[in-house]
């Protein structure tokens, strides 16, 4: 039987995969590449693609990422994967669009922070809430 | 009886509020327990790659991230995560308390506050009180992505490389258990270098493209995937939060209709007895 490796395949939102496996085949930013028992350490991003794993045994399993970050380290291969679909001019949208809401959202707002209102506000809403409680207790005697 | 059908009406009415107020407990409950193994599915990731982070930072030292310097202070940022919706206790009150206890000690000191603000708790509170907000994202969900929150982070990102603001922080509530959460500030930008990796021999990665290149995109993924955490476990806080409030409404519901209906008997059996005095004494004088 073949030696094995460990691999793990997360993302920020799930793990996706965690096992142990013969071989990982990824798309490298250099090419496509493949990973086995006794890999030399190794830090790449990865294209949008298919990561292909053999598991012990010969059985395949074939996930989708959609790019991320691929480290081998001893006997542990990890993907860290993207969610999203990413890109440099992406993501420079998202941040404008992040931007115009906020700017959308306090469009008739000083940008001055009135900390005096603030604390006020936030002490009768917790008055509020206290006096709640309180009424709740004396009707719970 | 007109004051006994008063006090019907007022019982039915209550009773339909505590329908309403012990079924939205109970989908609480549920929506909680998921919002709950969301949190614990994408803490693997945020493990991982500081430890991969960790190797770089280590591995080739010669090169220091703008990420990881300490400059001095001239303007700060705050990333605030409140929940959307309301119906869940003092949760956002006690946050709001929070951030604005540690934004007051920088604006004190005369440095200015940047915000981003995610959830629409926040737009509506700092809405109204002010503040210089630069990046806000609301309507997240129940089910958040990394994707929503992106442009908000990366906007925060790029202020804290092109110098605009020097300290990153990320407010959120901390999910201690079902009845407690507590806000918590937690210092993003710079990071603070991790004291407990040591190596004992010298040892580095084969780079696939640039180390630095690799390294500035690790990093941005990483403060992405801990405001990400921060925004799956403030709706965990945001559901337990309502669970127990309308817990609390149920409760005081059931409490309200007790006393109502005791009232309503007095008023009944006052009625009766005044009825049946009535005809014994027509009785009594007919006799």
């Amino acid at each position: 039987m073949a030696l094995t490796i460990h691999c793990d395949i997360v993302s920020a939102e799930a793990q996706i995969f965690s096992g142990l496996v013969e071989l990982l085949v990824a798309n490298g930013s250099n090419g496509e590449l493949g990973v086995t028992y006794g890999h030399t350490p190794l830090l790449t991003d990865l294209t949008p693609g298919s990561v292909r794993v053999v598991l012990q045994g010969g059985e395949e399993e074939v996930y989708y990422v959609s790019g991320g970050y691929l480290e081998v380290q001893g006997d542990v291969v990890t993907i860290l994967a993207n969610t999203a679909v990413r890109g440099d001019d992406l993501d420079e949208v998202a941040a404008e669009e992040a931007r115009e809401a906020a700017e959308e959202a306090l469009a008739n707002q000083s940008s001055e922070l009135d900390y005096g209102r603030a604390s006020a506000q936030l002490a009768e809403a917790a008055a509020q809430l206290a006096t709640l409680r309180k009424l709740k207790n004396r009707a719970g005697r | 009886m007109a004051a006994g059908k008063e006090i019907r009406t007022k019982i039915s009415s209550i009773q339909s509020t505590q329908k309403i107020t012990s079924a939205m407990e109970m989908v609480a409950a549920s929506k909680m327990r998921r919002a709950q193994d969301r949190m614990e599915v994408g803490k693997p990731y945020a493990r991982r790659i500081r430890a991969v982070i960790g190797h770089i930072a280590n591995a080739s030292a010669e090169y220091r991230h703008a990420y990881m310097q300490q400059r001095s202070i001239r303007r700060v940022g705050y990333i605030i995560v409140s929940s959307d919706r309301g119906l869940c206790g003092g949760l956002n009150i006690n946050l709001f308390k929070r951030a604005l206890q540690s934004m007051k000690e920088y604006s004190d000191a005369g440095h200015d506050v940047d915000l981003c603000l995610i959830g629409g708790k926040g737009q509506a509170f700092f809405g109204s009180v002010g503040g210089n907000v630069v990046a806000s994202v609301r309507d997240i969900g129940e089910e958040p992505t990394v994707e929503q929150l992106i442009g908000a982070v990366k906007h925060m990102l790029d202020a804290y490389v092109e110098g605009t603001i020097d300290k990153l922080y990320l407010v959120g509530n901390d999910f201690v258990n079902t009845m407690t959460q507590t806000p918590s500030v937690q210092q993003l930008l710079p990071l603070e270098a991790d004291a407990q990796q040591q190596y004992s021999h010298h040892w580095d990665y084969i780079y696939e493209r640039d180390a630095k290149e690799l390294l500035d995109g690790l990093l941005a993924r990483y403060v992405e995937s801990l405001v990400y955490q921060a925004v799956v476990e403030n709706g965990a806080c945001e559901q337990a939060a309502r669970m127990i409030a309308m817990k609390n409404a149920s409760e005081n519901a059931g409490e309200l209709i007790n006393e109502l209906q005791l009232v309503y008997n007095k008023a009944r059996q006052a009625a009766i007895t005044q009825e049946l005095s009535e005809i014994v004494g027509g009785a009594a004088a007919i006799g």
